[in-house]
């Protein structure tokens, strides 16, 4: 591996990572202290999570709605801090439905919203009710705050796409590089050239299978906190599992065959075999099945939502220095063993 | 001998999953404090142990390689 490429994965790792951690997150809203609404005023506490509401005190707007027409503004009594505040809201007895949702603008951080469910009790329904209806910003697009994206549930944890999915990216070209030798080896009809190449396949397969562990146990731990369950029935995760299983399986079969062509042949055509499989697992099924994995149905990746440009500047780097760590470690690895091969000939 | 060392494994792993950061409830909160940017930290840990493991093993390869050349040279 050339010196200039090895410098290149340091710089890219070391921002990554250094971004991974250190870039803010975008303004959300975490949760609201209201359980039950009644006809009058109703106090609770509103907690936005890296919000402004202390700085932009000023400009703090709380409201809530009611139906998708309408909205009721509620008076903020204190701002406590810049992620809590204390709002008071006036309610009429008529309402038009007992789902409410939970707003609040500022001008740094544009409107955060609150989906939280909350009870009511001694209000009349009648669909279609139009109060006196206040006059706030639903949508206000001035946010100047920046950051990644706030999601209720994943919250701090998106920064693991810094750090899971680059291990799956790393094994895919590692096996893609696999993939080639193991067809070199086939075609290729020089003894010596062949072992070489047939020792190329495996190297990269081991180190391919080294980030297909690390992204099992990654996205094991990122699943157990955000999907509540340390392994769900995910196309994706189950599809991972079985391709792991089948490079194990590759490398039985290359250590189980005694040396010599028949083992060079065995194991070529598993490999290609497994990587056939692997694409056909990792790629294409979870297009048609439905899964936890975001942008589901249709793209097994990140769809433009889900990733924004504040994602990508990090993403992209990571995945491709973790890339290029992994063909470094390839790169050793494979040394060694053509040393040792060496060595077991000369003896 | 061996299965002795074994057994004490699995008893050291049951007294690990039954401690308290491993209790349902002890577990979720430990890792939602501060919004679950630990759970960031445990994933990036375990990213580094992996690479750093596999790379012990890489230089314990090298070691025996690095013994029986010399071994090979002194014959």
């Amino acid at each position: 591996m050339k010196l200039w490429l090895k410098i290149v994965c340091v710089i890219l790792l070391f921002y990554s990572a250094l971004f991974a951690f250190w870039h803010p997150m975008a303004p959300g809203g975490l949760s609201v202290s209201a359980t039950e609404f009644h006809p009058g005023r109703n106090d609770f506490f509103l907690v936005g999570y890296s919000t402004h509401f202390l700085s932009e005190k000023d400009n703090l707007q709380v409201f809530v709605s009611n139906d998708s027409t309408t909205i009721f503004c509620a008076d903020v009594v204190d701002v406590i801090s810049d992620a809590k505040v204390m709002v008071s809201l006036f309610l009429p007895d008529t309402i038009s439905s007992t789902r409410f949702g939970f707003f609040a603008n500022t001008k740094a951080d544009g409107t955060i919203i609150i989906d939280a469910p909350v009870g009511n009790s001694g209000f009349t329904v009648v669909p279609g009710f139009q109060p006196d209806e206040c006059k706030y910003k639903v949508a206000n697009e001035d946010a100047t705050s920046f950051g990644f994206p706030f999601q209720p549930v994943i919250m701090e944890s998106i920064r693991n796409l810094m750090w899971h999915v680059p291990m799956w990216f790393t094994m895919f070209a590692l096996m893609i590089m696999s993939f080639y030798f193991s067809l070199r080896s086939l075609s290729i009809d020089a003894d010596e050239q062949k072992v070489r190449f047939d020792l190329k396949a495996s190297s990269s397969a081991v180190v391919g299978l080294l980030f297909c562990t690390l992204g099992l146990i990654t996205g094991s731990i990122w699943a157990r906190f955000t999907w509540g369950a340390w392994w769900t029935n995910d196309p994706q995760l189950n599809g991972s599992m079985v391709v792991f299983i089948v490079y194990i399986g590759y490398f039985i079969l290359r250590d189980s065959t005694p040396d010599g062509d028949k083992r060079i042949r065995l194991a070529g055509i598993f490999n290609i075999f497994a990587f056939v499989l692997m694409v056909v697992l990792l790629m294409v099924m979870p297009r048609f099945t439905e899964g936890l994995h975001p942008g589901k149905s249709g793209n097994p990746a990140f769809s433009k939502y889900d990733l924004d440009s504040s994602l990508r500047t990090v993403f992209y780097p990571a995945c491709a220095g973790f890339i290029l760590l992994g063909y470094w470690i390839y790169d050793l690895y494979f040394r060694i063993k053509k040393i040792q091969l060496h060595e077991e000939e000369q003896i | 001998m061996k299965k002795n060392r074994f057994s004490f494994m699995l008893l050291m792993l049951a007294l690990l999953l039954s401690s308290p950061l491993f209790a349902q409830d002890g577990l979720e909160e430990y890792f939602y404090q501060s919004g679950k940017i630990k759970v960031v930290i445990a994933v990036a840990m375990i990213v580094l142990t992996g690479i750093f493991i596999f790379l012990f093993g890489l230089g314990r390869k090298l070691s025996k390689l690095e013994k029986r050349i010399e071994a090979g040279n002194k014959k």
